[in-house]
Formats: C-alpha cells, sequence, structure tokens
C-alpha cells in the first residue's frame, strides 16, 4: 500500500429521492465482489487488509476513496442534519477519536497526495482536503480547535461507517461511532453493547462458533496487522441510509421490484469491513465501507452473472430472512439466469 | 507473517538505573517516529544471542505521547534463560535490533473514577507509562510502591515529581508492607485497581479484592510468566513434519521458531492465549507454566502454551 493514486472525477449524484447513483464501467470492475465460489455460508473470512494483485481495485489503498466520495459525503451531511444521534461517542472514547483521526488523515495524505495533505509541526497540524474544499488548522489533543469532536470531524470526509470498539474484559464494546450508511441496524439501539449482544440476533453463525472464532482473532489485531473481512446483503434502490429509524422510507420499496426494473433497481450492497488497532487508546476502529451495484453491473462480468445467481438460488432460507431478501429473491434469481451459462466458474472473486 | 511483524530500531542509549536494572532507549533505524502506543503496552524485544533467537516480551515505561525513542528497563535476572542477561552483558549504544509493534494486555479502563495502581519491584514500569498518560488526562490516581529499599526503589525521584503525595512507597528492608484490606477498603466506588509485580504480590492483591467484593471487571493485572530453564526435550510437529529439539535455556515457542515454523504469538508470557497449540499425543508429564489455560484444562493435558510450558518424558506431539 501506500502508492500515489489519482482520484478520478466525483460523480454529481444522489442516494435518495431520484437516485442518481451510478457506478461508471471501471467502479464496477474495482468493487470488492464478496463470493470466491458458487455459494455462500458464514465463515470467519478474514484476512491481512492489504493489497492484492489486480491493478485497480478497492483494496489498493488502506481507506479507499472512489468517484462517490462527494455525493455519499453529502448524504452522510443530510442523514446528521436530521438526526444527529448517528454520531455517537461515550466519555472515555475521546483519545479513541483523536486516535482516528490520526489514521484517516495519515492515510488518506499518503494514498492520495493530490487530494489531501497533513503537515504536523508537533501538536499544530494542518489538513487540506481539496476534494471537499477543507483548510483547516488545530491542536491534536485539544477539540475545541476544531468545529466538531475529532470522531465526528474526520468521518464527515471519510466514505462508510466507523465504529470505534473499546477492549476490556476480553471483549469488545460499542462505545462510539458514526453510523449513516448502514444495512438496517442503529448504532443508537447498539452502543454500549458487547460483541455478543450486539450480534445477537444473527441466525446460524452462534451455533456455528463463529462469534468466538470471530472474537479471537479481533483481539489479536494490533498495529502491525489491521484485517478485513466481505459482508453482503441486497437493497432496493442505491439508498445508503437503510436505517431502523428510516424504515418507514425505505422498507416498502422491499416490494417495488418486478421483472421489469429488477436490473437497475435493486442493488448487491457489499460491506468492505476493516479492523484496525488504535495506538493511544489501544482501542479498535472498525470501518464498515459500502459498495452498490446493480444487477445490470454485476451482469457485465460474466463470472460475476453466472456466480451471484449460484448464490441467490441456494442461499439458504434464514439466511435469506435475515438478510431481508424474501420480497425480491425469485425475481432477481429469474433475472440472472439468463447470464448463467451452467459452466464452471473458475476459482475467487476477481473477474476473469 | 505479518501479525509477528517487526520494526528496525537503534539502541539509542543505555544507562545503569541502579545495580540490578538498566534501561534501554531505541530509536527506529530509519529515523521516522516510532508508533504512539497507550500505557501498558509491551514490545518484544528480539534478541541474536549466539546461535540462539530469543524474543522477551518488556513494557513500554516511557511516556506514549513521545514517538521519538521507546524505553524499557530490563532488571538482571541470574537465574532466568539469560534473556535479561543478554541485554544486560551484549547490548550497548549503537546496535541495530529489531522490535515488535506495541501491543497492551494491560490496558487502563478509561471509565475508571479512579486508578489504584500497585507495584512490585520491576513491576514498576508499564505504570511509569501509565501515569504519565492518566496525569495528562488529569485522572484521579493513587500509586502503591512496594520495594527492597530506596536504593533498588527505580525511578522514585521521577515518581514524586509527577506524582508528589499520590505516591506511596513501601521498602520491605525497613518492614515496610502493603495492607491490602485496609488499602481497598477505603476506596470509593467506580475505582479499578491494577496490580503488577512478583507473583505473591498479585495474588494477595486479588484475594483481598475478590473476599472484599470487587467486581471482577474492575481488577486488572500483569502476570507475566517466566519460562523457566529446565531439561532439554524433543516435540513433534505433526502439521510440519518436523522434530525439533528445545535445548536447556530455550523455550518451546523459540525451538518452533527456529526450526523454521511460523507460530501464532503476542505476549510470550503465557497470559494472552494467544499461542495455544493442540497436543495431540504425549506420554510423559506436560509442565504448564501459563496464566491463560483453566485449572481443568491443564489436567485434561489437550492443550499447552509453548511459550513459557515444558515437557518431561518420552514423547510430545504437537498440532503444528
Amino acid at each position: 500500500m501506500g502508492s500515489t493514486a489519482s482520484l478520478p472525477k466525483f460523480r454529481d449524484e444522489t442516494y435518495r429521492d431520484d437516485f442518481s447513483f451510478r457506478n461508471s464501467e471501471q467502479s464496477v470492475l474495482r468493487a470488492p465482489f464478496p463470493f470466491d465460489k458458487d455459494s455462500y455460508m458464514y465463515a470467519v473470512n478474514m484476512e491481512l487488509h492489504q493489497r492484492t494483485g489486480q491493478l485497480n481495485s478497492a483494496f489498493n489503498e488502506p481507506f479507499d476513496v472512489d468517484e462517490h466520495y462527494l455525493a455519499e459525503m453529502r448524504d452522510r451531511a443530510l442523514v446528521l442534519d436530521e438526526d444527529p444521534l448517528r454520531y455517537q461517542s461515550l466519555p472515555h472514547m475521546e483519545m479513541a477519536g483523536w486516535d482516528t483521526l490520526e489514521l484517516l488523515m495519515t492515510h488518506k495524505s499518503q494514498s492520495y497526495p493530490e487530494s489531501f495533505s497533513l503537515t504536523r509541526n508537533g501538536h499544530d497540524w494542518h489538513w487540506i482536503n481539496r476534494p471537499m474544499g477543507i483548510d483547516q488548522h488545530f491542536r491534536f489533543g485539544d477539540a475545541t480547535t476544531l468545529p466538531y469532536s475529532p470522531l465526528e470531524y474526520i468521518t464527515r470526509q471519510a466514505q462508510g461507517d466507523y465504529v470505534v470498539l473499546d477492549e476490556r474484559q476480553g471483549n469488545l464494546w460499542m462505545d462510539a461511532g458514526m453510523v449513516t450508511t448502514q444495512a438496517d441496524w442503529s448504532l443508537d439501539f447498539d452502543i454500549g453493547m458487547n460483541f455478543y449482544e450486539w450480534h445477537a440476533p444473527v441466525p446460524l453463525a452462534h451455533e456455528k462458533g463463529i462469534f468466538d472464532r470471530a472474537l479471537k482473532y479481533l483481539l489479536a489485531v494490533q498495529q502491525s496487522n489491521p484485517a478485513r473481512r466481505l459482508n453482503w446483503t441486497m437493497t432496493v434502490n442505491p439508498r445508503l441510509d437503510t436505517s431502523p429509524e428510516n424504515f418507514h422510507k425505505w422498507g416498502p420499496e422491499n416490494t417495488h421490484v418486478t421483472p421489469e426494473n429488477v436490473a437497475d433497481k435493486l442493488f448487491l450492497r457489499i460491506e468492505l469491513q476493516s479492523f484496525w488497532r488504535l495506538p493511544r487508546s489501544n482501542a479498535l476502529l472498525f470501518p464498515i465501507r459500502c459498495y452498490f451495484l446493480s444487477m445490470r453491473d454485476i451482469s457485465t462480468v460474466p463470472k460475476w452473472g453466472a456466480r451471484m445467481h449460484r448464490v441467490l438460488k441456494t442461499l439458504p432460507p434464514e439466511l435469506a430472512s435475515y438478510k431481508g431478501l424474501d420480497n425480491f429473491r425469485q425475481t432477481a434469481v429469474d433475472w440472472l439466469s439468463q447470464h448463467d451459462d451452467g459452466q464452471p466458474t473458475t476459482p475467487g472473486a476477481q473477474p476473469d | 507473517m505479518s501479525i509477528n511483524a517487526g520494526i528496525d530500531v537503534i539502541v539509542s542509549d543505555v544507562v545503569e538505573v541502579n545495580s540490578l536494572i538498566k534501561r534501554f532507549h531505541f530509536k527506529r533505524a530509519d529515523g521516522q517516529q516510532l508508533p504512539a502506543f497507550s500505557g501498558g503496552a509491551h514490545v518484544v524485544i528480539e534478541m541474536e544471542d549466539g546461535e540462539q533467537r530469543r524474543r522477551t516480551p518488556y513494557s513500554l515505561m516511557s511516556s506514549p505521547f513521545d514517538t521519538t525513542d521507546y524505553q524499557v528497563s530490563i532488571r538482571r535476572d541470574d537465574e532466568g534463560r539469560g534473556g535479561s542477561l543478554y541485554m544486560h552483558r551484549e547490548v550497548t549504544t549503537g546496535m541495530a535490533m529489531k522490535i515488535s509493534y506495541p501491543a497492551n494486555l494491560f490496558p487502563l479502563d478509561l471509565r475508571a473514577r479512579r486508578h489504584l495502581l500497585i507495584a512490585g519491584g520491576i513491576g514498576i514500569t508499564p505504570f511509569l507509562a501509565q501515569t504519565d498518560q492518566l496525569n495528562r488526562l488529569s485522572a484521579d490516581l493513587e500509586l502503591h510502591y512496594g520495594v527492597r529499599s530506596p536504593e533498588l526503589g527505580a525511578y522514585l525521584p521521577e515518581l514524586n515529581a509527577s506524582l508528589g503525595h499520590r505516591l506511596h512507597t513501601y521498602y520491605s528492608d525497613e518492614k515496610q508492607f502493603i495492607d491490602y484490606d485496609e488499602l481497598l477498603t477505603r476506596q470509593p466506588v467506580g475505582t479499578h485497581l491494577y496490580v503488577c509485580g512478583p507473583s505473591p504480590m498479585i495474588d494477595a492483591t486479588l484475594n483481598s479484592a475478590r473476599s472484599l467484593g470487587w467486581p471482577e471487571a474492575h481488577i486488572h493485572f500483569e502476570h507475566f510468566a517466566k519460562s523457566p530453564p529446565g531439561e532439554p526435550f524433543v516435540i513433534e510437529l505433526a502439521n510440519s513434519g518436523l522434530s525439533v529439539e528445545v535445548g536447556r535455556e530455550q523455550s518451546m515457542l523459540e525451538a518452533i521458531e527456529a526450526a523454521g515454523v511460523d507460530a501464532p504469538y503476542l505476549c510470550r508470557g503465557g497470559a494472552c492465549g494467544q499461542c495455544e497449540t493442540k497436543v495431540l499425543e504425549y506420554d510423559g508429564e506436560l509442565l504448564h507454566e501459563d496464566h491463560w489455560l483453566e485449572d481443568d484444562e491443564k489436567a485434561r493435558g489437550q492443550k499447552i502454551m509453548p511459550c513459557v510450558s515444558r515437557f518431561r518424558g518420552k514423547r510430545l506431539v504437537l498440532e503444528r
């Protein structure tokens, strides 16, 4: 990691109302497609968060910035205007907020020096975010020198949700976060819960011992070895804010999928989750970055079209229900079947 | 493997603190800043001691906010396997060494209304970093420091300057001892207790806290076991298909690493659980020295912590 990537032109688009979000062809090909085989079941699918061989991929930089950056930040600001509780931080988490700010500023300025710059002079820091037109002098550790708390400040400038987990008693506690692009869960509901409490609703995985192993892995994440995993669900319309708080807005749309509109209205929602040990607070930062691919986007990559068809068709019913797919799964399977030639697919998730 | 990735450092200073303790300073070899860390964190120092590569954990004692150098204090242990002797005899200013990234298995609970710190001897080192961190947060703290004599009490002037009346010292040569029951009884609700020192001190503190009904979540201790020297023995590594001899002053984990087999670890002191290894077969006695496995797990003989434990007998086969 740590190359000097240039950013693409940012799209002027929306994640609500007229839903003008679209992917460029490049944006489809660089997405972190989550299926490495033709069926899906939970696994502790964690790996080190580092580059893969692919030239242009969402894994190129530690914190990926893509063509949707400005639109996503505008959408976050709108969500926060309506509901400030999407950002919360318990009192003992301020140090973790500064750690997060440092981590994001350092990596963004190293990954994309044309767009972001960080200059440090002792505790006097100077941050420039050119795409968003921000030029900020502040004192590291002194929250009165920023317009928001450190965690809120930097996560208003970074794609994806950010959950900050305190480590105590051999467990992780969800004690701070910025959550506006979530797949039907609520920071306001989960705040203060531990790892087992907030995962309680997930079916099947407890019985398989998945959470015991996942927690053990996460507690071993240190500064030297950030980790990642992919998760997924499906969303009708490219709506980032599918929160329980706003269920009345998006819930009814689950019944709006038809054979005629499924290709462009139904999206695979990919979560690139990564895990970072924070230095001064010893907390764990858990960024959850959302990527949307429409069924049509997926069908442009033959291997992905076939695989998506097979995964959806064979998904265990408990999982399909938990992910909220029951209203449109069959419609999607029917549409995708025309993109499945029935031939074996090559190993791995990357396009052929 | 990158979980054990290290940092190349130069020994920038070696200071004799007293007749038993030396302090070692490390700077990054490439001139960059070291990673920040949290009070209570340790690093694992790699030592190329002749034929043998040792990896030994030491608490960071310098300010977690000072990333120009790291400092550790090491007490010479003439009975040990030789790590501290190597550091005391061989390591000099200017030497190139390798250390791990900092990891913290003894962190502060920042929700505490009050932090009660109890140190014995060289167990003072994590508290030097923690008191620096707590002072910056203007947190309520008290440090109780038991040591043999004022001469052997490392960093007393520094602690006096930074803590003043919040520092309480006990010199065993002068028959001064901590009255745990009295000390723990008068703490207000919301106090967190931290103890680091020799095993009898940790046991006495924990016994007192538990009998007084302290909540388990408010009790924190750093219990680094030492891997004692012992008779050599042979282990068979089933997954790797290797047979490895563990030397008198070598740990099983070091012998496994020396054979070129990558094994996970974090604390190397029998406390964190990362190196837990399945015992597939054995004919003899497993000598458990760790604080990780429960007593019944030790008795069942299906798991072992190769960072500190040893074996005596005919045959030991590990899943590694």
